[in-house]
């Protein structure tokens, strides 16, 4: 069982170690120039870019303009793209073999397809939040509701202070329910397991399949018809939840997943038992991550019409009741605004579009501010905290060493 | 599950242990004796006993207090998720039982959609449905591929984190807003695209748009509404889902093998084609599965983009379509119980389909996917 230790082995590491330490060969006579940069841009390079960019607009003009009958930005964006990958080619291969063309070439076309996609994001939120901007500069928007404004009635009357109400109203029950739910059974699955677990996550794997509006189909035929037999803010919260919790359950499941399985099993050596390792261990290690599949959770939660469609009901007066009378929300508002043909209700509805698309981005900000980092991936502050810890550790073991050569008595009587 | 097996084994093998002969008992005492006499290793005389195989400890402790209480409360939660979980899929299957018994087989090819008078079926709503997510995924599949090998590949540093960050971000962009945008921007400006293409390209049947009397159509009101725009809106609702799928299995690519690829002389898009898109296939196949599921379940940027109609159109360019949730948006109000039990139909089937696509995409994925525990 024991094995003899060699004495000699445990003494001399030190002087090993020395050797073994990574060393800087001389150059010696050799003369060494400047380093050279590898991920440099040439000049070349740019101007090919460039050269193809403006070509390829100039000729996309020339074609819109005389020779084809096209018209549309968007056409004469696809065609300028296209020429512009023609001629891009055409000038690297002046100077580059077939690869080095392939090789450029593709990458173009890579960062186009990041561009257009990143750029119709930016596109579409922009123009959501401008086409909205005549609505937010109106303090009665986030002050009133539409009681008493009608469909021809100016950005002056109304508002949609019930819809941002009802919406922080229904994603409150909603998160009320999901996250303690949602959390409590990706421990279950992680952290206990067995058939059951297996069983628990296929079925929540399947159920993120669930389209929404099936979700709110659900709620409206089994609690609206059977049970309350009306719509309200609890039966929307209600759908909400059934769309919700499979999500919620499946990020944090996939955020308690990465938590290293040597801390765990240092905390069981510890003699730590089951729940303790998992409340003073694992979720302290996921917090962040777990924070941050919460609240990217709600922010689809928020943003999603379909189950609302079918079980708040809308409504153009302030309620705070989730379970008497309908309650809309702010996409359910947006949704109903712009199905009236009038200007002022259409911008209405990119309005309150546009508070719902700002409510997203500050919690998605939230989000990346707390999270959006695995466990154990510390930011630099804290791993500067972490390196003074353990230099300091390092000198108070150093000196209790020295004070115990110093002393001379043997190590064991000296450790508690 | 094998820990959760009751301790009450233990109790057992100490009681037989205790009513044995006291011949073991002796022998463990020797053994001890030796181990704290000496910690050197000793060679130990073969223990005269044959082991008797219940006197061996359980390596099995009871659970504390705290973690049996844990333990219900884990499983109590597992068991509530289930339960609302199947409530919703035991739910749809019951209430859909009568309209599918009233309906039978010809449910999924009869095109007409009135439960009233007992002639309805899901074959036009479900050719909408998979022809707008397949416009949404051809359009999508080359642009989430390139952007997930750009941000893999191509950006580094704080450029890279920032484009990861966008993509997420689009992920969490309401459908609502898509469909505004759709609405007010996209609808207008596509169609002089449409036109074009039905122009140039009207040989091949599906970009055909024509009239009732089969004369090609060019006036502009001919091309609003159509599938094609709905699946553009949708294809940029599924980007994200599956650019961050494809995006995870191409970062997972050996490092070993990249540099082997650039050791051996060849350029970036060499490395890619022979490393990366060979290492992330099942990624790409499992992202576009897992977006195709989301862009069939998508209700409502179509309902506000589409108009619709109940027979199959083949011209995608062509005003009019329809989708499966977007006729159980439209439907469910005026619906009648036996309505209702139609539209759940509609509903079970569009679940079954997304089911079975999530289903077979997860586990493309999971097998593409190696270590999933992994070590701090």
């Amino acid at each position: 069982m024991s094995t003899t230790i060699d004495a000699p082995e445990l003494v001399e590491p030190a002087t090993e170690e020395a050797v073994r330490r990574t060393a800087i060969p001389d150059p010696g006579e050799t003369p060494t120039g400047p380093r050279r940069s590898l991920r440099g841009v040439r000049m070349d390079d740019v101007y090919a870019v460039v050269g193809a960019l403006a070509a390829a607009m100039a000729v996309a003009t020339l074609i819109f303009g005389w020779i084809a009958p096209l018209t549309g930005p968007i056409g004469w964006v696809i065609v300028a793209f296209v020429l512009f990958v023609l001629f891009y080619a055409l000038l690297v291969a002046v100077t580059a073999d077939g690869r080095e063309v392939l090789d450029r070439v593709m990458t173009v076309v890579l960062a186009s397809a990041g561009m257009i996609l990143l750029g119709a994001l930016v596109f579409v939120v922009l123009f959501v939040i401008t086409r909205g901007a005549d609505a937010l500069f109106h303090v009665n928007f986030f002050t009133q509701d539409m009681e008493f404004a009608g469909p021809l009635d100016g950005l002056d009357v109304g508002g949609v202070s019930h819809a941002i109400m009802g919406t922080l109203i229904q994603i409150g029950i909603a998160l009320s329910i999901t996250v303690p739910l949602g959390i409590l059974t990706a421990v279950f699955l992680n952290e206990v397991g067995g058939p059951f677990a297996r069983f628990v996550r296929t079925v929540t794997d399947a159920m993120t399949a669930l389209p929404s509006i099936i979700a709110g189909l659900f709620v409206y035929s089994a609690i609206i018809l059977l049970i309350t037999g009306q719509r309200s803010g609890f039966a929307a919260a209600m759908a909400i939840t059934v769309m919700m919790l499979p999500i919620v359950v499946r990020a944090a499941d996939v955020v308690l997943r990465l938590v290293a399985g040597n801390l765990r099993e240092a905390s069981y050596a510890l003699g730590a038992s089951k729940f303790r390792t998992v409340w003073h261990v694992v979720l302290p290690t996921a917090r962040s991550g777990l924070a941050t599949a919460v609240i990217l959770g709600t922010a689809r939660g928020i943003g999603e019409t379909s189950p609302v469609l079918l079980t708040s009901g809308v409504t153009a007066v302030m309620n705070l009741n989730p379970f008497e009378g309908p309650m809309i929300s702010l996409p359910l508002q947006v949704f109903d605004f712009v199905r009236s043909p009038e200007p002022n209700m259409i911008a209405r509805g990119f309005g309150a579009a546009a508070v719902l698309m700002l409510l997203v981005l500050a919690l998605f900000a939230i989000a990346r501010v707390i999270g959006g980092r695995g466990p154990g991936d510390l930011t630099p502050r804290q791993q500067r905290a972490v390196l003074r810890r353990s230099q300091n550790d390092a000198l108070r073991m150093d000196r209790a060493a020295r004070a115990r050569a110093l002393s001379a008595t043997p190590p064991q009587e000296d450790t508690p | 599950m094998s820990d959760l097996r009751p301790s009450r084994d233990d109790a057992v093998t100490d009681q037989l242990a205790g009513q044995d002969d006291g011949q073991h008992v002796t022998v463990f005492d020797e053994v001890a004796d030796v181990f704290l006499a000496d910690e050197v290793t000793q060679i130990v005389d073969e223990p005269r006993l044959e082991h008797p195989i219940e006197g061996a400890r359980s390596l099995k402790s009871k659970p504390s207090k705290a973690d049996s209480i844990f333990r219900t409360v884990a499983y109590a939660a597992g068991g509530v998720t289930v339960a609302i979980m199947l409530a919703v899929g035991l739910f749809l299957s019951i209430r859909a039982g009568s309209a599918l018994q009233v309906a039978g087989i010809g449910f999924l090819f009869e095109q007409q959609w009135n439960p009233e008078a007992g002639q309805f079926g899901i074959g036009a709503v479900l050719f909408g449905t998979v022809s707008i997510a397949m416009i949404a995924i051809t359009i999508s599949l080359p642009l989430s591929l390139g952007t997930s090998l750009l941000i893999s590949e191509v950006l580094r540093g704080r450029l890279k984190q920032w484009a990861i960050t966008l993509v997420d971000l689009m992920a969490a962009v309401p459908s609502v807003v898509f469909g505004l945008w759709g609405v007010f921007f996209l609808q207008e400006n596509i169609i002089p695209v449409s036109q074009w293409i039905s122009t140039y390209f009207a040989w091949i049947p599906i970009f055909a748009v024509t009239n009732a009397d089969g004369t090609p159509a060019t006036d502009a009101s001919a091309f609003t509404s159509s599938a094609f725009i709905a699946g553009l809106v949708v294809s940029l609702m599924i980007v994200p889902t599956q650019t961050s799928i494809m995006r995870e299995a191409f970062m997972q690519a050996p490092p070993g093998e990249r540099e082997a690829a650039y050791a051996l002389g060849s350029t970036r898009w060499g490395m890619i084609t022979a490393v990366v898109l060979p290492f992330g296939r099942g990624g790409i196949i499992g992202g576009t599965m897992l977006a195709l599921g989301r862009a069939l379940g998508e209700t409502i940027a179509i309902y506000m983009i589409i108009s619709p109609i109940f027979y199959i159109n083949w011209e995608v360019l062509k005003t009019g379509s329809n989708s499966i949730s977007a006729l159980i948006a439209l439907r469910y109000g005026e619906a009648s119980e036996f309505g209702l039990s139609a539209l759940m139909a509609a509903g079970l089937a569009l679940f079954l389909i997304t089911l079975v696509i999530n289903f077979s995409a997860s586990s493309i994925v999971a097998r593409s996917r190696s270590g999933a525990q992994t070590d701090g």
